[in-house]
């Protein structure tokens, strides 16, 4: 049953193949189903394989799986294998999950679409690539597919480009994964030259026995956190996150809340007994990494008018979370606030599709209002996202969150206090934009009759009349969220911090992270203490929201400092722009003057040589007879000289 | 005073005293007569040396016929009046043939002088008989060449005549006369600043040739 | 005379046919009539039959003898066809030197 592990990726691939070859005259809407089916098979043979491991006892949990041997080169043997262990078919159930539910979305959302089954085409290899990503053996697979999220978030993204905002989106996004990369690959090069081996199971035994130096785990460690900011937007690579809305809903839902993004999360957590190897301060940056990035997205988000960037900017201050728990050595609670976001955030994502398609493509929450009479299901389905990752229990988000800052706060001394009320002061602004968004959306006046009354007015000298009449969205659409709203309201059972014998996915995945889990000393009063604050800052959040948005007793807090994101994108424009385009322009003169000069000063060497050669060649006879003779001579002296000594 | 060096040094002085003539004469016919001269001291020199036979070779062949075909090419051409000695149009040419011809003696004196004992006998190290079976000296230098020569050099024998039949072909190919052009050149036709470019056909060729067949 | 007690080695001859050799030489590269050039080989050739002979006497080998014949016919043959060279090239340029022949010029 292990065996089958190949299939997992493979069929997504099918599904690519197919597509790209035949999809258009599959057309619509039989393309999008045949992508679902591959995902779908994708899926259940997750499940295969999952109950395959599961039944395997718990420190065998390991199986490995080696098509073929990808590049014999030199002192490096890289092949194409899967790892098949907790942490991977963890990842693996909630990609295929999640995916399968968003292609099924995908056949309602873009119905009508010119370019439907190239969609899906997109969305299949992102399948594979991603399954690639969490799948592989070695770290080269795993850049395998890390490029190819990339890649296929960048087609994704960018796929409606006809529209030029839409396109630079998408190279916005593909730039700022480059630079992540870079970090990457100069860790994979690291790796090997002092490791030798890219392989996780070979270079974690080197690790775990103490092999390496912790400078080279340091380095190592950081340079791949690298790589981690900019797939997983964090500070200072976030930027591409919410550009990418201009995307398809479905889209920001799979890739850029559920899956892709989380690729870092799930990198750092493979690699922990590499960071448990370095030095204490490096862990601790990637945890402060991520608590500033939380707070800083939070901030932005509470001021942004558009239902998608509000969405956006959640997700990169979630993943904060995440990476604030890997750097306090919380892997367990990083992987279950993964899997808990991945159910909630897809679930608003979609929603918000629901909503856009519902109102016919209007995504500005001011013009909205209201839309719970209209749109039932979504709304109520919304809700649940929303108690979800308010932090509100018994839903989901709410267990997962206050695992995490409950390791924040025992990390201990100064810092650990640090974090944790960092930690705390986002959740209170992560309630109260999410109530802002719910309030806006679904409950309060109908503004959007106002837009429609002052249309009226215009156009009731032309002669045409457009009614923005909400409706709900069809039954491929509203399934999915039905589903992940159910999710999203179990999903806490995964790891209830109750007691030890509820903490199912601590235990699922303890001989995955053992090296580098942290363990914390708070007595048991803490913790119920800490959960009751967790419960009373996310009311703290909805309260005030309410007083603003429904009571319209309070002042919205949106200066215009926040809804222009901090003008992050404008300083770097203008760095990049000043200073940066001076180091550009050194670099390209040094290339041109010293390589390129190197390079044609070899030939003009020989063209020189050459000329003064050719000087030799007079064209008179005896001008060659005395060279004739100058060699004889020559060689007649050497001969002396060899026979006398 | 032994006859031998007495016959040495004069056929050496003639020797000498030739080869000088024959790289310094201006005139190419006085450098004709100049090595006919080295060519007869050289034939002296080869019966000092029991070398009979080729002695009347020596003469026979080269001061005999080639020297005379040089002589039939000189008047043919009329190159009687040519050459400049005393510039030398290409760079360092001089200095160049100072240094060769320097060298040239220089280091065969040094093999011979460092190889020859105490008695002036040059110890050779060549085997004897290098070039076939050793023979019994004969009486007659000729019959010695003979014997050796139709035995062990008979191949060799035979391919020079073919290169003797190869060579006369290729004259008589190379002198062919073009029609059109003269036979012989007259003196004032030479020119010796600026020659004409070797494909120019000669316009006064056709007066010479009204002459010669007339 | 101390001249009397000195018997003339083989030595002499080889010392000879060098100087006559390098006379030859020198004579080859300075001189542009190509004539008077044929005829400095035909002095280093000369040279070269002399050491031969010197040589065959010396080794008691008649070999360099028959080798002197070879290179009297070969000298003859190359003749021959060299004046045919010069015939034809100076019926073409009339006063052509070794100089003029420079065509090859790179």
């Amino acid at each position: 049953m292990l065996d089958l592990v190949w299939l997992i990726p493979a069929l997504p691939l099918a599904g690519f193949g197919i597509l790209v070859v035949g999809g258009r005259k599959l057309g619509e809407p039989l393309a999008g189903w045949l992508a679902t089916a591959m995902m779908g098979g994708s899926f259940l043979a997750t499940l295969v394989v999952f109950s395959g491991l599961f039944a395997e006892d718990d420190h065998h949990r390991v199986f490995t799986q080696t098509l073929f041997t990808w590049l014999p080169v030199g002192g490096l043997e890289v092949g194409f294998g899967f790892l098949v262990d907790p942490l991977s078919i963890t990842m693996a159930l909630f990609v295929t999950g999640i995916g399968t539910l968003i292609h099924l979305y995908s056949v309602g959302y873009m119905h009508g679409d010119p370019k439907f089954s190239k969609f899906f085409v997109y969305l299949n290899l992102f399948g594979f690539s991603m399954l690639m990503l969490v799948l592989g053996d070695n770290l080269l697979i795993t850049f395998l597919g890390w490029e190819g999220v990339g890649a296929c978030s960048y087609f994704l993204i960018s796929f409606w480009f006809s529209d030029e905002a839409n396109a630079s989106a998408g190279k916005k996004a593909f730039v700022t994964n480059r630079i992540g990369d870079w970090g990457f690959m100069v860790a994979m090069f690291l790796m090997f030259a002092t490791v030798g081996t890219l392989t996780y199971t070979q270079f974690f035994e080197s690790f775990e026995a103490g092999e390496v130096a912790a400078v080279t785990a340091t380095a190592i460690t950081l340079l791949l956190f690298v790589g981690a900011c900019g797939k997983s937007a964090q500070l200072p690579l976030f930027v591409w996150l919410p550009d990418a809305m201009a995307g398809p809903t479905p889209v920001s839902a799979l890739i850029h809340a559920a899956t892709m993004v989380t690729s870092g999360v799930y990198l750092m957590t493979r690699m922990n007994p590499v960071i448990a190897s370095a030095y204490d301060w490096a862990p601790d940056i990637i945890a402060w990494v991520g608590v500033l990035t939380a707070l800083f997205a939070a901030t932005i988000a509470m001021a942004q008018n558009d239902i998608k960037k509000v969405l956006a900017y959640s997700t990169v201050s979630q993943l904060g979370y995440m990476f604030l728990a890997v750097g306090t050595g919380a892997y367990v609670a990083a992987i279950f606030h993964m899997v808990t976001h991945a159910f909630f955030k897809a679930l608003l994502f979609l929603g918000s599709g629901s909503v856009i398609h519902g109102m016919h493509g209007e995504q500005d929450m001011q013009k909205m209002g209201g839309l719970r009479k209209y749109m039932p299901i979504t709304a109520s389905t919304f809700i649940v996202g929303w108690l979800a990752i308010a932090g509100v229990p018994p839903f989901a988000g709410f267990w997962s969150k206050d695992e995490i800052l409950l390791y924040a706060f025992g990390s201990g001394g100064v810092q650990g206090y640090a974090l944790y009320t960092l930690g705390l002061v986002t959740a209170v602004l992560t309630a109260y934009y999410m109530s802002r968004q719910v309030f806006l959306v679904f409950f309060g006046e109908e503004r959007f009759r106002d837009v429609e009354h002052a249309a009226e007015e215009d156009e009731a000298e032309a002669g045409e009349h457009e009614s923005i009449e909400p409706h709900e969205s069809p039954w491929t659409m509203t399934m999915p969220l039905v589903v992940l709203a159910g999710l999203a309201m179990v999903g806490g059972g995964l790891n209830l911090a109750v007691s030890d014998r509820m903490k199912f996915l601590e235990h699922w995945l303890e001989p995955v992270v053992e090296v580098g889990e942290a363990t914390i000393d708070v007595e048991t009063t803490t913790t119920i203490g800490l959960a009751v604050v967790a419960v009373a800052a996310a009311a703290v959040g909805i309260f005030y929201a309410y007083r603003v948005f429904i009571k319209k007793r309070s002042k919205a807090i949106e200066p215009e400092l926040l809804a222009h994101a901090w003008h992050y994108d404008e300083a770097v424009s203008a760095f990049v722009d000043k200073p940066g385009r001076k180091a550009f322009q050194l670099t390209a003169d040094f290339d041109e003057g010293i390589v390129d000069g190197a390079v044609n000063g070899v030939g003009s060497l020989v063209g020189t040589v050459g000329r003064q050669a050719r000087k030799l060649q007079s064209g008179f006879v005896r001008a060659y007879a005395a060279g004739i003779a100058a060699g004889a001579v020559l060689l007649l002296a050497y001969f002396l000289n060899r026979v006398a000594s | 005073m032994s006859i031998e060096l007495l016959v040495f040094l004069i056929a050496g002085a003639i020797c000498l005293g030739g080869a000088l003539g024959v790289v310094v004469s201006h005139n190419p016919v006085h450098a004709a007569l100049s090595l006919v001269a080295t060519l007869f001291g050289v034939a002296v020199l080869f019966v000092a040396e029991d070398a009979h036979f080729l002695a009347a070779v020596q003469v026979i062949v080269y001061a005999g016929a080639i020297v005379v075909l040089f002589l039939f090419v000189i008047m043919l051409l009329g190159v009687d009046r040519t050459e400049r000695l005393d510039e030398e149009p290409i760079v360092g040419q001089r200095i160049l043939a100072a240094v060769v011809g320097l060298a040239m003696l220089a280091l065969p004196l040094v093999a011979i002088l460092s190889t020859t004992d105490a008695d002036g006998n040059v110890v050779a190290t060549g085997q004897v008989g290098v070039l076939g079976t050793p023979t019994e000296a004969q009486d007659f230098n000729v019959a010695e060449i003979g014997e050796v020569l139709f035995t062990d050099y008979l191949f060799a024998f035979e391919i020079t005549s073919v290169l003797l039949v190869i060579a006369v072909v290729g004259a008589v190919m190379l002198s062919k006369r073009v029609k059109g052009e003269p036979l012989a050149i007259d003196a004032d036709e030479i020119s010796n600043d600026d020659p004409d470019p070797v494909d120019e056909p000669d316009d006064s060729a056709d007066d010479a040739n009204a002459e010669i067949s007339a | 005379m101390m001249l009397a007690a000195t018997t003339v080695t083989p030595a002499w001859y080889l010392v000879l046919a060098s100087m006559l050799f390098a006379i030859g030489g020198v004579g080859l590269l300075v001189r542009r009539n190509p004539l008077v050039m044929f005829m400095c080989v035909e002095l280093m050739l000369n040279a070269v039959t002399l050491t031969f002979v010197t040589f065959s006497r010396m080794l008691d080998d008649v070999g360099g003898q028959v080798v002197v014949v070879f290179v009297l016919v070969v000298a003859a043959a190359e003749v021959v066809v060299g004046l045919g060279l010069v015939v034809a090239i100076i019926r073409k340029k009339p006063g052509a030197t070794a100089d003029d022949l420079s065509v090859l010029k790179g």
